[in-house]
């Protein structure tokens, strides 16, 4: 890694020198939409609130935990080993069911089905949650039933396209989660999907 | 979903009776791996793989030459550098409510955290620490770097 961590410090891990001389850093990173959240980092004596990109806070031991601002390149280049190993984030796939169908999709959810094969090929050791959901045409319990056959319905396909023994967990959430709130018995498009959650 | 159902029950009994947690649960999966890396359960150490599964105080040490990635079940993302020690503490997830529990320790080298759904539902019972410092977490990405030394 290019953990760049001095010589000096590596010396003194050789003959065993723990906290007392071990420095202790916090780096804030921005999120994919180039905002940060917010970490607060606490020691015996102090606290820092990192709330902006790159914020850090550095601990050598004894003494304050010191506020800072670390360099981007800096901290891709010191940390790209870690930051490498990070699992591709999870992705979701809608496809939409034609009314009261438990087979029928629309004709742009094959396209869907399409981006969604070549996503998951990009998942090591990947993990599928299939949720079911209805609009509120109907009864509250048939849409339950009907959402977990329309989720059933994805996972079939699903299984079609992993390593066996890749567990692919479905659930039916009927009416009860609309994308598209509507009145009771109102036709909705949008509502009538099966979500494919891939991580 | 049975895993709910399970992780609902673990995530009542921790809040009723706070820790320590008894059940040994699934917190997450190893995604990527690197070099040589070892999963320490119950005082035995086991190679890491693709797909090994992290659990409640499972220790992940990282090999000079490793990297290792978890999703844990709440979508964070922990990625572990080279010589690094991190112990999963504690862990709960509530898949309905989003509610849950978070606890790693970082003992050496350095660690990469994507935070998850537990921390925008329930950010106060997310905690990363390093032999010196506690962090809170309110849904975020950072580094902690827990420097090097001895195991």
């Amino acid at each position: 890694m290019d953990l760049v961590i001095v010589p000096l410090l590596a010396l003194l891990v050789y003959v065993g020198v723990q906290s007392t001389a071990v420095t202790e850093r916090v780096v804030l990173l921005p999120d994919d939409a180039g905002k940060a959240g917010v970490v607060v980092v606490s020691t015996a004596n102090g606290e820092q609130v990192l709330s902006t990109a790159y914020a850090s806070a550095q601990f050598s031991g004894r003494g304050q935990l010191v506020a800072g601002r670390d360099e981007p390149d800096q901290v891709s280049a010191r940390y790209a080993s870690t930051l490498a190993a990070l699992p591709p984030r999870p992705e979701s796939f809608s496809v939409y069911f034609a009314s009261n169908s438990i087979t029928e999709l629309t004709p742009e959810s094959g396209q869907v089905l399409n981006r969604m094969k070549a996503a998951l090929a990009s998942y090591p050791a990947p993990e599928i949650t299939v949720i079911g959901h209805t609009d509120r045409v109907g009864r509250l319990e048939d849409n339950d039933a009907l959402s977990v056959k329309r989720a059933a319905t994805v996972r079939d396909f699903l299984l079609g396209l992993v390593a066996s023994g890749t567990l692919i967990d479905i659930a039916g959430r009927g009416e009860r989660e609309p994308l598209v709130p509507t009145a009771d018995e109102v036709p909705e498009p949008l509502n009538r999907r099966v979500e494919i959650n891939l991580r | 979903m049975k895993q709910l159902i399970l992780s609902a029950l673990c995530l009542g009994t921790m809040l009723s009776l706070a820790p320590p947690l008894a059940l040994a649960q699934d917190a997450g999966v190893v995604k990527l791996n690197k070099g040589s890396n070892l999963l320490e359960r119950d005082g035995t150490r086991l190679p890491i793989t693709v797909g090994s599964k992290v659990r409640v105080n499972d220790r992940v040490l990282t090999g000079a030459d490793g990297s290792v990635g978890i999703m844990l079940q709440d979508n964070t993302m922990l990625s572990a550098g080279p010589n690094s020690t991190l112990q999963m503490n504690k862990f709960a997830f509530d898949t309905t409510t989003h509610a849950g529990i978070l606890d790693a320790s970082v003992k050496r080298g350095t660690v990469a955290v994507i935070s998850g759904k537990i921390a925008k539902a329930t950010p106060q019972n997310v905690s990363f620490s390093t032999p010196s410092m506690t962090l809170g977490v309110r849904g975020t990405a950072f580094i902690i770097d827990a420097g090097q030394r001895s195991e």
